[in-house]
Formats: C-alpha cells, sequence, structure tokens
C-alpha cells in the first residue's frame, strides 16, 4: 500500500495542536469580534452586531492611548536593545580569555523567568527600600521617589525592565552577523590604514546592517506582547500609564468577561504583529527558504 | 590603555547582566529587619529564614513539582512531536512543506492574547482547565515551532547516504529515523531541549489563565501572585525567585555554547 503524501503521517501531530490551539483560536478571536459576548450578562446572548466593537474600539480613550503607551513601548525597547546588543555583540566577538564565560553571564538576564525579573526591577524601583532611590538620593530618605506610582517613570521602570532582560537575545542576533565578516576585509582596511572607527563604519556596520535589521524586527514583534513585565510591575497603572495592548485586552476579556470587544483587540493586536511577521518574511523569506536558517 | 579600556568595557557588560539579579539573591538572605531598612542596607545578614518561610507557608514546594512536571511533559512532547515533524520538513520536498515551515514562523509571532480566549474556551470544553494537559496541550503548538526551527538546522547537517544504507538494509523510515538519525542528531534534540524547557520553566500568561487553582499553579503564577496583605512579603518572594531561577542559571552556565547556536539557528526567539 503505498501512500501518497508519506510527508502528511510525519507532520499530523504537530499540525494537529497547532491546528487546534494556534490557528483555530485566530479564527475564532476574529469571528467573536463581531459578537456582543459579556459573561457577566449572560442573558444578552452571544449577539451577532457587525463592526460595532470595532467601532467603540476606534472612538475608546483608552484603547487608543494603550494604543500609544504599546508603540512607545516597542519603539523605545528594540532601538535600546539593538544599540546595546551591537555593544555586546562587539565585544563577544573579540577573542580574549574569558569570552565563554562573558557569554554565559550575559545570557543570564535572558534566562531568567520574566515574572522573577519582573519582581526584581519592582523592588529596585520600591518607594522606600529600592536600589533607584538609593543610588540617586543615598540616606536623603526624604526625597524618596515613587516610581511606579508616577506616570512619567512607571513607563520607564517598564522599558529599563525590558532591556535590561533581552538585550542579551539582539547581542546574539548581531553576534552572529559578526561572525559571517571574514577576517581579510579588515586586514585590507588595516593595509589601507584605517582607524579602528573608520574599519567599524566602513566594514563591520555595512555588513551586519541584515543582522541589526532581523534583530530590530524580533524585538518589534515581541515588544507587542509584553504582559508579564506590566502585570507584576504595574497592573497598567498609575492611570492606565501603562497600559499596554496586550494587558487591556486581557484586562477586558478574563477580568470584566467582555469577551466580544476583547476579541476586537486581539484582533488589533495580531494584525500589528502580523504585519511585521510579513515584513520579517518579506527580509529573509528568500533566505529561510532555500537555507532554512542555516548560516 | 587599549587593553585597560577594554577590560573596562567586559567588566561594564559583565555588571549590567548580573548586579540587579545579585542584588535579589542577597535580599532574600537578608533578616526580616534589614530587608525593611530604610535606606537599604548592602550586606545581608545570611540568614536562610526566607527560604524556610517561603517553603513552608507559602507552598514553594508544590509550585516546583507542578513547574516541573508542566516543562518536562512540554518538552517530551513537543520534542516528540516536532522531530517527526522536522524530519519530513528535511527528507521530503513539496511546495506546501516550505508553506508549513512559514506558516509555523507566523504562528510563533502570534500575541497570546490574540488565541487566549478561545484556547481558554476549548479547554474548558474539554474539562482540561487546571489540569497539567490543559496547560502542557495550550503549550505544546507555542514551543514546536522553536523546536522544529532548531531541529531542522540540525537534522539538515546529518549525511543522508548513512539512513539510505539503513533503509537498503531494510530498515523501515520509522526504524531509520529511531536508530540512525535520532543518535546522531542527539546534540540537536538536547539543544531543543533545552530551549523547549526553559520556555515552558518561564511562561506565565497562559499558566495564569488556565491554572487558576493555587494547588495547580506554576513557578511564574506563583511568584506573580505572592500574597500580601499590607506590606509586599520582600524576602520570600527574593527567595522564591532564587530557587526558581537556580536551575535556568546552572543550565545557562553549563550549554552556553548550545543555547547561544540553538537561538541563532533559527534566529527564532526562546
Amino acid at each position: 500500500m503505498r501512500v501518497r503524501n508519506p510527508a502528511l503521517w510525519y507532520i499530523f501531530p504537530s499540525l494537529l495542536f497547532v491546528a487546534v490551539f494556534s490557528l483555530y483560536p485566530i479564527f475564532a478571536s476574529a469571528r467573536l469580534s463581531f459578537y456582543r459576548l459579556i459573561l457577566t450578562l449572560p442573558w444578552l446572548g452571544e449577539k451577532f452586531v457587525g463592526l460595532e466593537n470595532y467601532q467603540d474600539l476606534a472612538t475608546d480613550p483608552v484603547a487608543l492611548h494603550s494604543l500609544t503607551i504599546t508603540l512607545i513601548f516597542v519603539a523605545a525597547t528594540s532601538i535600546m536593545e539593538v544599540i546595546i546588543g551591537l555593544g555586546m555583540a562587539l565585544v563577544l566577538n573579540e577573542s580574549f580569555r574569558g569570552r565563554g564565560l562573558l557569554r554565559a553571564v550575559v545570557l543570564v538576564p535572558w534566562a531568567i523567568p520574566t515574572v522573577v525579573s519582573s519582581q526584581m526591577w519592582r523592588f529596585i524601583f520600591n518607594d522606600r527600600y529600592g536600589m533607584f532611590n538609593f543610588l540617586i538620593f543615598g540616606e536623603k530618605t526624604e526625597l524618596y521617589l515613587a516610581p511606579l506610582a508616577d506616570t512619567l517613570l512607571a513607563p520607564l521602570a517598564i522599558i529599563v525592565g525590558d532591556v535590561w532582560k533581552t538585550s542579551a537575545f539582539a547581542a546574539l542576533i548581531v553576534l552572529a552577523g559578526l561572525q559571517t565578516i571574514p577576517d581579510e576585509l579588515y586586514e585590507a582596511a588595516d593595509i589601507d590604514g584605517a582607524t579602528a572607527w573608520q574599519k567599524f563604519r566602513r566594514v563591520t556596520l555595512p555588513l551586519i546592517r541584515p543582522a541589526l535589521l532581523l534583530a530590530l524586527l524580533f524585538r518589534t514583534i515581541d515588544g507587542f506582547k509584553v504582559f508579564d513585565l506590566v502585570f507584576v510591575m504595574t497592573q497598567g497603572g498609575p492611570a492606565d500609564a501603562t497600559n499596554v495592548l496586550q494587558f487591556y485586552g486581557y484586562k477586558k476579556t478574563f477580568a470584566e468577561g467582555m469577551i466580544g470587544y476583547g476579541s476586537a483587540i486581539s484582533v488589533g493586536v495580531f494584525l500589528f504583529s502580523l504585519a511585521l511577521a510579513l515584513a520579517y518574511i518579506r527580509l529573509l523569506g528568500a533566505r529561510i527558504l532555500e537555507k532554512n536558517g542555516t548560516k | 590603555m587599549k587593553k585597560l579600556l577594554f577590560s573596562l568595557y567586559v567588566t561594564a557588560i559583565a555588571a549590567f547582566s548580573l548586579i540587579p539579579f545579585l542584588w535579589f539573591v542577597l535580599t532574600s538572605w537578608k533578616s526580616p529587619v534589614q530587608i525593611t531598612a530604610i535606606p537599604p542596607e548592602l550586606v545581608p545578614d545570611f540568614h536562610w529564614g526566607f527560604y524556610r518561610s517561603a517553603l513552608e507557608s507559602y507552598g514553594l514546594l508544590g509550585y516546583i513539582r507542578n513547574s516541573a512536571l508542566v516543562a518536562s511533559a512540554t518538552t517530551l512532547v513537543s520534542i516528540a512531536i516536532g522531530s517527526l515533524t522536522a524530519y519530513a520538513l528535511t527528507r521530503f520536498h513539496s511546495a506546501w512543506l516550505k508553506f508549513y515551515l512559514m506558516l509555523l514562523l507566523c504562528v510563533s509571532m502570534f500575541p497570546q492574547i490574540a488565541i487566549a480566549g478561545p484556547v481558554w474556551r476549548i479547554l474548558n470544553g474539554l474539562g482540561w482547565l487546571n489540569t497539567y494537559q490543559g496547560i502542557v496541550a495550550a503549550y505544546i503548538p507555542l514551543s514546536l515551532p522553536l523546536a522544529i526551527w532548531i531541529l531542522t538546522t540540525f537534522f539538515k547537517e546529518l549525511p543522508y547516504e548513512i539512513e539510505e544504507a539503513a533503509l537498503v538494509d531494510g530498515c523501515t523510515r520509522l526504524q531509520a529515523l529511531w536508530r540512525v538519525v535520532f543518535p546522531l542528531a542527539a546534540p540537536g534534540i538536547f539543544t531543543a531541549s533545552i530551549l523547549v524547557f526553559i520556555f515552558a520553566w518561564n511562561e506565565f500568561f497562559f499558566a495564569l489563565i488556565v491554572l487558576t487553582s493555587p494547588g495547580l499553579q506554576t513557578l511564574p503564577v506563583g511568584i506573580a501572585l505572592f500574597p500580601g496583605e499590607y506590606t509586599m512579603p520582600w524576602g520570600e518572594i527574593a527567595a522564591a525567585s532564587t530557587i526558581a531561577t537556580l536551575p535556568l542559571i546552572a543550565l545557562t552556565l553549563v550549554f552556553q555554547r548550545r543555547i547561544i547556536r540553538g537561538l541563532s539557528a533559527g534566529a527564532v526567539k526562546g
């Protein structure tokens, strides 16, 4: 008995899980976003309301504020992470004693559960016992600030938490890019009498541009998913100052039971991520299809 | 001079990566008086009280057991299923296999909230909320893209000739996979396992919505929802955080090379 496409049998188990727990849910979310379904008001039932949820979303000041906050967060963290990541990668690419150890050390923040690093930063930014106040004001306890209760400092605190946690990931992608640069190019530059800065500016930077873009794109897509940090550090507060989209969607869906409206928010977040993912595939798709991403 | 600057740079990177967490670890060894000192005290008394209290009064052992079970089960199933898929992706050729790989890449980029509601409803329908199989079922598709991506890069490097020899000798494809490909791809399988394990150990969003009964919650949920009535029990939180992180730091220090290779293999986030 010949099976026409044997590959299907190998793929079937993974396809089953992906279809049931990832693909179907996306379509179900999209469908529910056209319904009014509120768990706390069960007598309303499940009523088709067309685009009403999206109209509400477009005029909901909290949602629009949430989008602004998310975009600021994504822009700030991804840019800072790529710059710090580049700084780390340049060092990790040099050969020196203890390089292996430094590579492991850099990975520590990446390996820590986000919930743990969030509690850590929450404690660092604590208004009384926190290191943040101690470093800035020392013994002058009367000046101590409560950063997580401040509408300007709380978003900054979340940004710091994310940059600390994931810069190493950006560094790894940039490092992979640096390792593809042949030594001959630097030797040639040396013969031409180029300074270190000129070598960086004229040789390194142009050649790692794809890696930098890739790191930026990955961090952007991931930035839209920020949740743990906000849940632990601020619960979206103070006064919605850190109410990022994914947290807002969670609150509407799971805390308030507004399934329809929550789904409209989740579709919005999904479309943003999808646009970025498509940009990513366009940027690197050809390379991935040919080599499955191997270098 | 140049050497000195370089060492300074290296030290700065190490300090950036380690000092915040180190301070949190030191906090866990403080005494109750020290922890509420204003301004904060730097050197702890090396007091183990918070560890005892986290383990005894806050049920930390239960969270550790749940996390270990969930992360191990997710790793086992994901790697088993993922290996089969990765094998097909590298040994058979068709347009829709490539499409499937792209699809997996897209799936790995979905924000959790976009699928959370329906996933909850499916698990509710199956009666799987607050069960280990429920959270593992939710984790498998989330970790599969990462696992498949890494395994594919490793499987690709295996010479096809050895496998062909096995097939000629009368092995079925599955036998060849089990006896020849898996042993040869062991380093790749191991690397993918570490990354999937770390993912499942750290995951919070789905654990939060699927596991609401305290007896079943994993470490991240336990640590995020640490009960504190008027003041936060910072000592216990720091102790629990240290315990939750130790296995991961040990894995990272020992398998640094593999982790870096795995992460940059497909440049997929873990």
